[in-house]
């Protein structure tokens, strides 16, 4: 629990529950005949609507971007570092939306949903959802918030590839693209390590094929084995040097297999608190959707070809120590971008964080964060009727 | 704005598609994007100068250019321009060949290490020559490859370049008649503009 609010964040906030019954056709060929997406909103919609900004979320986000929910939460949104007043994504400028995807499992439809056919969750019939399938879903969202054009769509991860979807399926619904610590389509690596997380979870006894919510079990023991898998991929090797190293627990070897190391009580802690905290339907649409991801599929391959419609200009950010998204993944973005003749700033940012470093406050970082939002300030349209 | 970036201005063409290596804080590629409506990015590695390019709206990628510039396909940029930082690089010469191949023209400024202040440095003191504009001594100096204009031009007949234009000015980055009538002895900078 916070001792107050501090003045620079978003403060107490509340989420919002918005229907849709339009019918929703999926890139897999299903259809949503209606769903509900959860929001969270800072800031004010200026009067020409031109100030939002879209944050998309990773795999295990939601539309809890900042500020709290309560007084007695313990922590804020999950990037209050970067949102909130004074902030580098300034919500005294800015009206910034959060949502929680399709599929996930915050409050918006998902596998926990009641499934209008059988009137029961829809676990694992719940249809896989892709970058694509979210990137409509949030243009209907923009469409219901009267956002014709986003100031700028910004997203790390998962989030960023949405971001990026955006630029090339609606390029004139955003002014800018933020791309932080993404990569242009999955590696096999970490298409292999997303499938022992799956492996893990649909593996375990309680998974019951998806339909655990009937017997009322969940299947923890596989979604916490697949977050500390997870985890390993988003720190780095010289992170964890620094955060744990060899520190034993208990100061001493036990010869035994109960944990001692520090890391070891570390990955159980955080697979225990994960998989009581996040639904493993979910967890397997997600890590399915990042599979999925790959614009250039459609153009031979060719990212520059399938970047050549946007008209955004771009950010792109990767971090030195991220090697589940590398900075060379990045740089292909980048690249592809050039080649196209978009307009794009590209950072490296030095970080001992690994992927995680996105989430994470770091001064250069911050920088350039800050730095890049004012160009996103000037580019409003009546800041630049101001100026002429 | 730097007087030698003043003359890179005049060679380049309205609308033309333009790669700055070594940007600096962007100064060039503002100052051609707002009057020559030019497109294009600049190379940096340098922390503070790739903010300084953000907060001007210069398109910078933070790129270390001796690693290459191999993600870059041949021919395209109208213009590659260099200034300043030729004598930093690992391997000039493999620098120039790539900004040729990427670039249908390109724009090179160094300074000129046969200039009379610097060959009466080393002859008379037996030592590096250190002054106001090249600060730093021989073990710690970023500037490792240094050459006079001469030095340059026989690179260029080697590697069968063309040099389209040549000026030459001293460190205030003004011209002077003298410094045409000996360029590599009075010249301190000078300006090329070369292609295949």
């Amino acid at each position: 629990m916070p001792q107050s609010i501090p003045a620079d964040s978003a403060g107490i906030v509340t989420p919002q529950t918005l229907h849709f019954d339009q019918p929703l056709t999926l890139a897999c060929g299903r259809t949503l005949n209606a769903y509900n997406l959860v929001i969270e909103t800072y800031g004010s919609l200026n009067a020409d609507a031109s100030n939002a900004i879209l944050i998309c979320h990773a795999l295990s986000g939601n539309h809890h971007l900042a500020g709290y929910h309560s007084i007695e939460d313990k922590k804020p949104g999950w990037w209050d570092s970067a949102i909130g007043p004074g902030k580098p994504i300034d919500t005294n400028k800015f009206f910034v939306i959060g949502l929680n995807n399709l599929g996930g499992c915050h409050g918006s439809t998902g596998p926990q949903s009641s499934n209008p056919e059988t009137g029961k969750p829809y676990g694992p019939d719940f249809p896989i959802v892709t970058v694509t399938d979210w990137v409509e879903s949030q243009v209907r969202l923009a469409d219901r918030l009267g956002i014709t054009q986003w100031a700028a769509i910004i997203g790390g991860s998962l989030g960023g590839m949405q971001a990026l979807q955006w630029s090339i399926d609606h390029p004139t619904r955003l002014r800018h693209c933020m791309v932080i610590a993404a990569a242009p389509k999955l590696s096999a690596q970490n298409i292999a390590f997303n499938e022992v997380a799956r492996q893990a979870i649909s593996r375990d006894p309680d998974f019951n094929e998806g339909h655990y919510y009937e017997a009322g079990k969940v299947p923890k023991t596989g979604l916490s084995l697949a977050r500390m898998l997870g985890h390993i991929t988003y720190l780095s090797d010289d992170g964890m040097r620094e955060k744990f190293g060899r520190e034993l627990k208990a100061g001493k070897i036990g010869y035994d297999f109960t944990p001692q190391f520090e890391v070891e009580s570390y990955l159980r802690y955080q697979g225990e608190r994960f998989s009581t905290a996040f639904d493993a339907n979910t967890y397997l649409l997600m890590t399915k959707a990042l599979d999925y991801f790959d614009p250039a599929a459609g153009y031979g391959d060719n990212l520059a070809k399938a970047l050549k419609p946007a008209r955004c200009k771009f950010m792109v950010i990767s971090f030195t120590t991220d090697w589940r998204f590398s900075p060379q993944r990045s740089q292909e973005i980048v690249d592809a971008l050039m080649e196209a003749q978009k307009s794009v700033t590209y950072a490296e940012i030095d970080s001992a964080h690994g992927h995680d470093a996105f989430l994470i406050p770091n001064p250069r970082y911050m920088d350039i964060f800050s730095a890049y939002l004012q160009q996103v300030a000037a580019d409003l349209p009546n800041v630049t009727q101001e100026v002429l | 704005m730097r007087a030698d970036l003043d003359i890179i201005e005049e060679w380049i063409t309205p609308n033309s598609k333009v790669l700055d290596l070594g940007c600096g804080d962007g100064e060039l590629l503002a100052g051609l994007k707002q009057k020559k409506n030019v497109s294009g990015y600049g190379l940096e590695i340098n922390h503070d100068n790739i903010t300084a390019c953000i907060e001007k709206g210069v398109n910078v990628i933070e790129k270390d250019i001796d690693n290459g510039l191999a993600s870059i396909k041949d021919d395209s940029f109208d213009s590659v321009i260099m200034t300043q930082a030729l004598q930093v690089m690992h391997r000039p010469d493999q620098i120039i060949d790539e900004m040729l191949r990427i670039g249908k023209e390109c724009i090179v400024t160094f300074p000129n290490f046969g200039h009379w202040r610097a060959r009466g440095y080393l002859a008379f003191r037996g030592k590096m020559p250190v002054s106001k504009f090249l600060p730093y001594t021989w073990y710690n100096t970023p500037n490792i490859h240094f050459c006079t204009f001469k030095d340059f031009e026989n690179l260029c007949v080697e590697r069968n370049i063309y040099i389209l234009e040549r000026t030459v000015v001293d460190n205030e980055h003004k011209h002077h008649w003298s410094i045409r009538l000996w360029p590599n002895m009075l010249g301190a900078i000078a300006i090329y503009r070369i292609t295949k």
